[in-house]
């Protein structure tokens, strides 16, 4: 008990006196699951855009696929994305594998889907209300997606944070793609998981403070998002 | 199914279908209309003949069909079975030249100026237009304010400022005036009886008995799925052409 009041004390310490090994985890954590969720957005929303709208011949497929992986394990994504940047991988000649590049890859897989199908659920139920209206107006279909994404920007934005929010917290895939290089891939998730297991309980701690504060900051940035957009009328 | 998949997708090919231009309003032929949900007919052989100009207050029970009737003459919506004729048109080629102030507007999540804004510049309108539209219908003070916030008859009035920001040769209002304080309806339908002395072609539902008497040029009463009388205002109001209407004027219930 007393170890662990004292490994509290150290994380603490650590956290407050913004070592310097530390903050270099916290900001490469941070920056692969940034571009992650950027990389995300930008495919996942038309993504989803197009199937809340377009009526297609498949799209009943593309759904379910879309949900399926939605529920992907963070280790298979890694596994897949290791075995195709591995020297005898199909991709090995980019000479990827265990770079931050990997992990931003593996991530991007595994929140891509997550994206696309909370926006199409999103573009869907504002579509369902404005469909007749627009149709009335004779919108064209490009018109009709950017009216449902300008108006849906709210919920799109806490969508995008809900990807942030999984990336940065998962470990399975980052670690098989990255290899927790000291001052290379090493991150949040995979720096505790290593200094847990060799016993360094302090800089656990002190990782696990900052990720906690991480997540409490992105519910409570998703929270006054869905405030704003409340008190503006815009939900 | 089919039929209100085509209505969404691309236009369909016939010559028909190809968008009216723009112009005088045409005259309306309706031919033994029929809309059926599963078993029960909306509308069960509706026919009516509407002449190019002036303003046809629609009227009926609760329920008769008139929300329905004008979605179809706007081509929003794909009767069972029958015809509608605008002057050589289908409906749906006719949905450009015309707007429909629903009965149940849908502003978008966006400033009042924003929502007028937003259709002027997908009909590629004049975007100065925006002030004159919302001072039209008293407005001017709320252009920055959430639409979403306005009250139930102030949305109406944006509702109708945005149809007539399309410019259209047909004007469908479907109880344009049903949450408006006295006040704003006698000036709603100043807006309405100067769209119509422009040439607009109005189509106008309403349960206002005293607003049917003001601006009526002729009256439809619609009755279980057709329609029951059709005749000019001064011969209707003295002395309407069924029972159902009488009733009706009376305040009875019709059912
Ligand atoms: N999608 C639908 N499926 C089944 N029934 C429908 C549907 N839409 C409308 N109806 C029915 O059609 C009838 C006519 O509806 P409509 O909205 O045209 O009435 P209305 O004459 O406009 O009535 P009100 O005066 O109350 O506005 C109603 O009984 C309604 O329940
Ligand atoms: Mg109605």
């Amino acid at each position: 008990m007393q170890s662990i009041i004292d490994a509290l004390g150290l994380a603490f310490a650590l956290v407050f006196s913004a070592d310097a090994d530390l903050l270099e985890i916290v900001l490469l954590s941070l920056r692969v699951s940034l571009t992650a969720a950027a990389v995300a957005c930008v495919i996942g929303l038309p993504i989803g855009a197009l199937v809340a709208i377009g009526r297609f011949r498949g799209r009943n497929a593309v759904l379910i696929v879309m949900n399926a992986l939605m529920g992907l394990p963070p280790v298979v994504v890694g596994l897949l994305v290791y075995l195709h940047l591995s020297r005898s991988g199909p991709l090995g000649f980019l000479g990827l594998l265990y770079t931050p590049t990997a992990m931003i890859i593996a991530q991007t897989i595994l929140i891509a889907p997550i994206v696309a199908a909370l926006s199409r659920q999103v573009l869907e139920d504002l579509h369902a209300e404005y469909a007749e209206q627009f149709r009335s107006l004779c919108l064209t279909r490009i018109q009709t997606v950017r009216a449902l994404i300008w108006d849906a920007r709210y919920s799109l934005l806490t969508v995008g944070l809900a990807g942030f929010g999984r990336a940065v917290a998962e470990v399975g895939a980052v670690i098989i793609v990255g290899g927790n290089i000291d001052h290379m891939t090493r991150v949040m998730t995979t720096a505790i998981a290593l200094e847990t297991s060799r016993g360094d309980l302090a800089l656990a701690l002190a990782l696990g403070i900052i990720l906690l504060v991480i997540s409490l900051g992105v519910n409570a940035a998703v929270q006054s998002v869905r405030m704003t957009a409340a008190r503006q009328a815009y939900v | 199914m089919s039929d209100v998949l085509s209505m969404t997708g691309a236009p369909a090919k016939e010559p028909a279908h190809r968008p009216a231009q723009r112009g005088a309003p045409p005259p309306l032929e309706v031919r033994d209309l029929v809309l059926r949900f599963g078993e029960a007919a909306v509308l069960d052989g509706l026919s009516l003949t509407l002449g190019p100009r002036g303003c046809t207050m629609i009227m009926g029970p609760n329920g008769a069909g008139k929300s329905l009737l004008l979605k179809l003459l706007h081509g929003l919506l794909p009767p069972t079975s029958g015809r509608i004729d605008w002057g050589g048109h289908t409906a749906p080629a006719m949905t450009a030249r015309q707007a429909l102030v629903f009965q149940k507007p849908v502003l978008l999540r966006r400033s009042v100026a924003a929502n007028i804004d937003f259709v002027l510049k997908a009909r590629r309108k004049d975007p100065a237009r925006r002030d004159g539209l919302l001072a039209h219908v008293g407005l001017a003070h709320k252009a920055g304010q959430p639409a979403r916030l306005l009250s139930g008859g102030e949305a109406q009035r944006l509702a109708l400022a945005r149809a007539l920001a399309t410019d259209p040769d047909v004007l469908l209002l479907d109880e344009p005036t049903a949450s408006l304080d006295p006040a704003s309806v006698l000036a709603i339908e100043g807006i309405v009886a100067q769209a119509r002395d422009r040439g607009v072609r109005i189509i106008f539902v309403t349960h206002d008995v005293g607003q049917a008497r003001r601006m009526a040029d002729d009256v439809v009463f619609l009755h279980r799925g057709r329609v029951s009388a059709h005749s000019p205002a001064h011969d209707f109001f003295p002395e309407p052409a069924c029972d159902a209407a009488r009733a009706y004027l009376d305040g009875r219930i019709v059912v």
